[in-house]
């Protein structure tokens, strides 16, 4: 196969891209990255004041704590949706009109807008008008999202499992489909037992699609807003409130420009960060 | 192992159905009906919830101000992101890599940390309430998105296919136009779908950058607490109409998703 050509004059054909990129992206970035370094009183009256307001993030105990929460929350949506996913993967059949109808099910909530994703488990899982709280109430479990925080956190989990399970499970499903039958008669005539093949055989095949799901769905669960928005307000108390809840309270509700904008520069660090690892590990993987 | 995964399968579908189908009961009953008791299977069946959203001018503009902005969208992140992904899979050039990393770092950028400063920027220059200012916003994670796709897509297509043709003495502009794009055809119905549906889900910068004009159905659903409290049966019967776009989308182009999704790059 021939080569890639190499030519400056392909710019031309990214200038668009970068463009409109940059009038989304890298002008919001700037002037964020100026507010986080200001006092500002109103438009006129502005304070430089160095690094004070990343000090001042950084010992917020209410930032760290919705730091901590953030973190634990992503863990468990990866502990608990990756094994999943690829499990209905596995059971999700190859070929025919039930494949594409399991795939088209199995799609639904990746479209629905997430506020109604919000107000779907709001309705379903409420004590008083919902199926879930309702039949939970009827076996005599003392089950309130709105007021218990371990109630909260189920509910939010419960529902970003049965939002975001489908993309590891599609993710997964198109990996299995482009492994080589010749592979699992060779497994065959090995012996080799539902285990081995899909610990010898499956899994490392699917190395390279589980990067990319595992690099979605913490990217995604880090950034986390309207569903946990809709369904709990953040609340009881804090026990739900993520970083994008906490940053855009301070940054709509509060109108507090200085410290909002210091919040969103390490915000987007840590998320450049995590990404620059994970890009590494990718294009690592790629060149083998 | 065949049989507990099938029964894990058949477990997850019921897990995926449930809410759902409790979403379609609510949408069929009335209010009062609703805060009054359980009911499994809806007693008295009833349309006026949707008969309430058609009849109103607030509900069903929120619908068409939606759709202009996510049909914006889709247009304009696919229409820049068909050049770009072309010069990515087919030539190196200065810095390619590293703009190809940076163009990935927007699609993982909370849109949280860009609240402020969009809504300033769009005010600034006259576009704020607009379906071309959410349009412009959403595309940052949607062209990031779209070259990603189309790049996976066009780089699966043998390069002396180019060669073949420019032997033949075809411009690049025809050659791309009636050759190459027909050919990822599949590719771009994948970005259509993926633009569409991640601008179609977002709240938090539709909310931002709209007001009273171009107030979009998701917002318009999260206002609607009324004196009497939540009208639970009118909100469910709007959630179900934002489900209808997105399954019509997916149905189009069920065949080429599972092919998209195997190049990983969603």
């Amino acid at each position: 196969m021939p080569e890639r050509r190499s030519t400056n004059l392909a710019w031309f054909g990214v200038l668009p891209v970068v463009l409109v990129v940059a009038f989304s992206a890298v002008i919001p970035l700037m002037t964020v990255v100026n507010y986080s370094l200001q006092d500002i009183f109103d438009l006129n009256t502005r304070v430089f004041v160095g690094f004070d307001w990343y000090r001042e993030t950084l010992r917020d105990p209410r930032f760290l704590e919705a730091l901590v929460r953030q973190g634990l929350f992503s863990m468990a949506v990866l502990v608990i949706q990756l094994p999943l996913g690829i499990l209905v993967a596995k059971g999700l059949p190859k070929s025919g009109w039930r494949a594409s109808f399991m795939l088209v099910l199995i799609a639904l909530p990746l479209l629905i807008p997430w506020n109604v994703v919000g107000t779907i488990w709001q309705i379903f899982a409420r004590p008083d008008i919902g199926l879930l709280g309702a039949a939970l109430a009827g076996l005599g479990v003392d089950f309130n999202y709105t007021a218990s925080p371990v109630d909260a956190w189920i509910t939010v989990l419960m529902m970003d499992v049965w939002h975001w399970t489908s993309l590891v499970a599609l993710l997964a499903y198109a990996g299995l489909a482009a492994i080589p039958q010749a592979y699992y008669q060779a497994a065959a005539l090995d012996g080799a037992g539902p285990w081995e093949v899909f610990r010898y055989v499956e899994l490392p095949r699917l190395r390279s699609v589980l990067i990319i799901a595992i690099l979605l769905r913490l990217m995604d669960s880090f950034m986390i807003y309207t569903e946990p928005f809709v369904l709990t307000g953040g609340g009881p108390g804090n026990a739900t409130t993520f970083l994008s809840q906490y940053l855009t309270s301070m940054a709509v509700g509060q109108f507090d420009l200085g410290p909002a904008a210091a919040f969103s520069v390490l915000y987007f660090l840590l998320i450049l960060l995590m990404c620059w690892v994970f890009y590494t590990l990718v294009m690592r993987e790629a060149h083998e | 192992m065949r049989r507990a995964s099938n029964w894990l399968l058949w477990g997850y579908c019921v897990y995926l159905v449930l809410p759902l189908y409790w979403l379609v009961t609510m949408a069929l009953r009335n209010n009062q009906d609703i805060v009054a008791g359980l009911e499994v299977i809806p007693a008295n069946p009833t349309l006026a919830n949707f008969a309430e959203i058609f009849g109103n001018p607030v509900w069903y503009q929120g619908f068409a101000n939606s759709l202009s902005y996510v049909v914006l969208n889709t247009l304009i992140s696919v229409l820049v992101a068909l050049p770009a992904a072309y010069a990515f899979s087919r030539y190196r050039f200065m810095g390619d890599r590293h703009l190809f990393f940076w163009l990935l770092t927007n699609r993982m950028a909370p849109p949280a940390v860009f609240l402020l400063p969009f809504f300033q920027l769009y005010s600034a220059i006259g576009l704020f309430d607009t379906p071309l200012a959410v349009a412009l916003a959403h595309c940052l994670f949607t062209v990031p998105l779209a070259v990603w796709i189309l790049e996976g897509f066009m780089s699966a297509v043998p390069r002396s296919l180019d060669e073949m043709a420019r032997l033949d003495g075809h411009r690049l502009g025809y050659f791309f136009l009636r050759i190459f794009l027909p050919t990822i055809r599949g590719g771009v119905g994948v970005a259509v779908f993926f633009c569409f549906m991640f601008s179609w889900v977002e709240l938090l910068l539709a909310r931002t950058l709209t007001g009273s004009e171009a107030k979009p159905i998701v917002v318009v659903m999260t206002r609607t607490v009324s004196a009497s409290g939540m009208d639970w049966g009118v909100l469910a019967a709007a959630g179900v109409l934002t489900i209808v776009p997105g399954v019509a989308v997916v149905w189009f182009v069920r065949r080429h998703l599972v092919k998209g999704f195997a190049l990983g790059r969603v």
